[in-house]
């Protein structure tokens, strides 16, 4: 996880195309900016973090789905749970399962796992829309080529 | 006689108030979802997912939206709810005949 850059997912170790699943890890720095405040001499990844993490997987999945030619956008998020409390140093998996398919949006489950156990859980609507520009797509493509997903 | 299903529309109405926070008195049939209601692009992909889940089918919006923009038909045809409502009812009516 790179917090402060807003990249949570660091590398892509499952995509199964046919279901429409996707399996992500995510290792949490030892040490961010983000444990200043969360919280002082007791730092825990912020739950919204852990939402954000089942989000980009999710997300990871749909660029996969389309290849490319749309990009997701979080437009939703229902029935999220925090079950367990994530460390500094802890590997986590990410995990997004489709759900449902629509004009311009895919519905998507999302589970985040913490050595076999769920600390997360939630029901994540993502926009699909085309990129806005081609460098952004490139962009896009250049984090799944550092994260395996291509 | 009302030329739309008022089940159908009821079910709509309860579904766009819900998810766009709009106070529900204010949906009429002759609302249009975007002018009247107010519910911008994003909005409408949460109404749109709503929807689809509830009757199982899947709303062409994209293409919807496309017809409007290259002039092939007038957004009130789509999107003012009496008109949604239809739709939603012919959709249903092809997933059952499908």
């Amino acid at each position: 996880m790179r917090l402060e850059h807003f990249q949570l997912i660091d590398r892509v170790e499952r995509l199964d195309r046919a279901g429409k699943a996707i399996v992500c890890r995510c290792q949490v720095p030892a040490e961010s900016t983000v444990f200043d405040g969360h919280f002082p001499g007791h730092p825990l990844l912020p739950g919204t973090l852990m939402i954000e993490a089942m989000a980009q997987a999710s997300g990871l999945m749909v660029l996969a789905m389309f290849d490319f030619r749309r990009m997701p956008l979080l437009i939703g998020v229902d029935k999220a749970r925090v079950r367990g409390m994530v460390k500094p140093g802890a590997s986590l998996e990410a995990e997004g399962r489709l759900v449902q398919e629509g004009a311009g949006y895919v519905a998507a489950e999302g589970h985040l796992t913490l050595e076999g156990k769920r600390v997360a859980e939630a029901e994540i609507r993502l926009g699909t829309l085309p990129f806005p520009t081609e460098t952004l797509r490139e962009e896009a493509r250049k984090f799944a080529r550092a994260t395996g997903l291509i | 006689m009302a030329d739309y299903n008022q089940a159908t529309y009821d079910t709509v109405a309860d579904i766009i108030a819900e998810v766009s926070s709009i106070d529900r008195a204010t949906i009429s049939p002759e609302s249009h979802a975007i002018n009247d209601l107010g519910i911008d692009s994003l909005d409408f992909l949460d109404v749109t997912f709503a929807i689809d889940k509830k009757f199982g089918i899947k709303m062409p919006v994209e293409k919807w939206m496309e017809d409007v923009n290259e002039g092939r038909a007038k957004a009130e045809e789509f999107f003012v709810m009496r008109n949604l409502v239809r739709r939603i009812d012919e959709l249903v009516a092809q997933k059952a005949t499908a």
